[in-house]
């Protein structure tokens, strides 16, 4: 994390936003949470010294301040995050989720500071979405983001949107500790995160996206140049097995953040009751670091991937005031190697209800199997309602499964949840 | 938030679906036949609202179900009049406060499907959704989102039917069998003041025919001295025994909103 420039940005903000203050209009809202996260079945990396969580409980807290001036011509926005978890050390942290200050004209806009940025389409995996860091350690799904240090700049045209970015600074990746779930058979050595680039975390990265609609048509079309939000892993932290000098073995992994181009494309037509998504991208890596994970028995690779598929609604079926939403996506990635690349040759069937009630009630369920591991597939349900005002409810249950211990899910095989959830939002 | 989609044109427009102007043009129904009279009513109840420009309002919907019990929804509304198609509309949501941000771009169109965006605050992200969900409930209330939608004179054909009284008011009465055969209705009966051409009520048959909904209008209040606009709505299901209460707590017009204020593009900016 860029504390540095996290820390000019804030005090910058909070003396603009200090002086504006009075002329500004403020508004707080957020939410506090409370959580209830239980594992079905024991960790599988437990031993003598490390013993996995198998009950979690965890306490959130989302404020949102916002500072609009000048009729809403400057807006400040101020979120701050925290999660204090009752078993894992790396899964209780905090981070500033939006620290901006935005303005605009008529065909341009203009934001700088901490903020965060969605791009595609697809349900089932996010390939094209590049600009933010996952917040793993919040969830295995990858949807939460961490705050990433900005100036974006924003043009409106006939022919379509342009958006650019300087990305001044990189967040690492969040990973669970040793008692958590969703780890790595090796801790991850999260103190020892390498970098391809000499500036390490302080590297610039450059984006560019165009996005545009045409009758039923949403496209896109991006390039991101820097430090790519995804690790490579190397073993770290040896120790000596044996007596030769060689024999070294490493007890941890460190995340490897290497420099990537990556192409992005992305497309969703919206035809009746029918929407057709796809994502592709195609990431390339230097020959340098190429040649540096040969060595090291990896084979790194430059590669393409696409998400594709279809959600097709019934409205009010069956007599009910229902939307019945089915979903099915193919994910394929070119790597053969099944221990980096998720989502290689899989498909996702899921179900999505909103009852369109009161309570706004909704329902998601879904399976992924893996294509070329029948023995590998994941099941996931979220159940969302309203049980008062400003109280949600969220149900979520997850279960991967794998029995291929090749492949990149087998490490959370044993990691199957429930969990609920209450927030309170004001 | 399947629940926010097609909630067209907003309100302001919406109510054009059966406000009226006091332009005191001749109007009359002498020789023509039942389908014709009601073809004129809407056409001269459309007339009444052209030129309203751009308007910004606030509004309250209480929804309450059959022990009385009410749950309150609150959003922002603004539209954009489109001359040569249907209007723009952007709805913005504060309450309840789970969805507070999440806005609703729609550009709705007489001759297709609307197109309609979603905008999702928690992770930022605009969503292309479908508009083919007409009937489907607005935000769990007893609005559909076509009851919600602006008028047009091409999604109905229409038959006058008689004069009556409406608490007191001449009324046309009008009966509008919609075009669109996703609409969750077979027919509306609707009873148009014959001064202002405003809507007073509307009766709902569902698809078997039989009296589903009323909707009754009232405390209409004149802007820009032409265009009649009510403060509250009334939505009664006479099935479920649910209703909601739709009030306008702010209205203005000609704001200065513009149409690049309704883009995909700045939808992740409405607040």
């Amino acid at each position: 994390m860029n504390k540095k420039i996290i820390l000019v940005g804030a005090a910058l903000t909070i003396s603009v936003a200090a002086n504006v203050a009075q002329a500004a209009d403020f508004e707080l809202s957020g939410y506090v949470g409370a959580e209830w996260r239980e594992h079905f079945e024991k960790g599988q990396f437990d031993n003598g010294d490390v013993k996995q969580a198998d009950r979690q409980f965890g306490l959130t807290v989302e404020p949102e301040m916002v500072w609009s001036l000048g009729d809403g011509e400057h807006t400040l926005v101020f979120k701050p995050y925290a999660r204090i978890d009752s078993e894992d050390d790396e899964r209780s942290h905090g981070d500033i989720r939006e620290l901006s200050w935005m303005t605009y004209g008529d065909d341009w806009e203009i934001t700088a500071g901490l903020s965060k940025v969605y791009w595609g389409v697809a349900e089932s995996q996010h390939l094209v979405d590049i600009i933010n860091q996952t917040d793993f350690v919040e969830a295995p799904d990858g949807e939460d983001k961490l705050g990433q240090p900005m100036i974006k700049l924003t043009f409106i045209r006939d022919w379509g949107t342009v958006d650019s970015f300087i990305l001044p600074g990189f967040r690492e990746r969040t990973f669970p500790g040793e008692e958590g779930r969703f780890r790595t058979a090796l801790p991850m050595d999260t103190d020892n995160a390498q970098y391809q680039a000499g500036e390490e975390d302080a590297h610039v990265d450059y984006a560019v996206r165009w996005s545009h609609t045409l009758e039923d048509y949403d496209l896109g079309l991006s390039w991101f140049n820097g430090t790519s939000r995804d690790p490579l892993f190397t073993p770290s932290a040896f120790v000596q097995v044996g007596p030769a000098p060689t024999d070294l073995a490493p007890t941890k992994l460190a995340p490897f953040y290497a420099q990537i181009n990556q192409l992005g494309f992305d497309l969703q037509a919206t035809i009746d009751s029918w929407l057709w998504k796809f994502e592709a991208i195609y990431r390339t890596y230097d020959d340098s670091v190429k040649n540096d994970f040969d060595q090291m028995g990896q084979s790194l690779e430059d590669y393409s991937a696409t998400t594709g598929g279809i959600e097709y609604t019934f409205y009010g079926p069956f007599e009910t005031v229902w939307d019945w939403g089915v979903l099915a996506e193919h994910q394929y990635d070119s790597r053969e190697n099944g221990a980096i690349a998720l989502g290689q040759n899989d498909a996702f069937l899921g179900s999505r209800i909103a009852f369109n009630d009161t309570a706004s009630s909704e329902i998601l369920m879904g399976i992924s199997q893996d294509l070329d591991s029948s023995g590998t597939q994941s099941f996931i349900l979220e159940l969302a309602t309203r049980v008062n005002e400003g109280v949600k409810l969220n149900v979520d249950i997850f279960l991967p499964m794998s029995d291929d211990d090749e492949n990149v899910s087998y490490q959370f095989k044993r990691d199957d949840y429930i969990q609920l959830s209450l927030n309170y939002y004001y | 938030m399947n629940a926010f989609k097609k909630l067209t044109a907003t309100l302001a427009t919406s109510v054009a679906l059966v406000a009226g102007m006091s332009a005191h043009a001749e109007f009359s129904l002498a020789g023509l036949s039942a389908d014709e009279q009601g073809l004129a009513i809407a056409k001269e109840r459309k007339a009444r609202d052209i030129g309203w420009g751009d308007s910004a309002s606030a509004v309250t919907m209480t929804l309450r179900n059959a022990q009385g019990e009410e749950s309150i929804r609150e959003m922002r509304m603004k539209s954009f009049e489109v001359s040569d198609d249907g209007d723009k509309g952007l709805t913005i949501f504060d309450k309840p406060k789970d969805v507070k941000g999440t806005a609703f771009l729609n550009f709705s169109h007489v001759e297709k499907s609307d197109d309609q965006w979603l905008y999702l605050p928690a992770l930022k992200r605009v969503k292309r959704i479908s508009s083919r969900n007409k009937s489907g409930p607005f935000m769990g209330s007893e609005f559909a989102y076509e009851d919600l939608s602006s008028f047009e004179i091409e999604k109905y054909t229409f038959k006058f039917l008689a004069e009556e009284q409406i608490n007191g008011v001449d009324c046309y009465k009008v009966e509008q069998i919609p075009t669109d055969k996703n609409s969750g209705y077979t027919r509306q009966v609707a009873w148009l003041d014959k001064e202002h051409f405003r809507g007073q009520k509307v009766d709902f048959y569902d698809r078997k025919k039989s009296l589903l909904k009323t909707l009754t209008f009232t405390d209409y209040k004149l802007y820009l001295d032409k265009y009649w606009r009510p403060m509250q709505m009334d939505m009664i299901n006479h099935q479920t025994k649910k209703s909601t209460e739709l009030n306008t707590a702010t209205l203005a017009f000609k704001t200065g909103l513009k149409e690049s204020d309704f883009s995909k593009a700045t939808l992740k900016r409405a607040r």
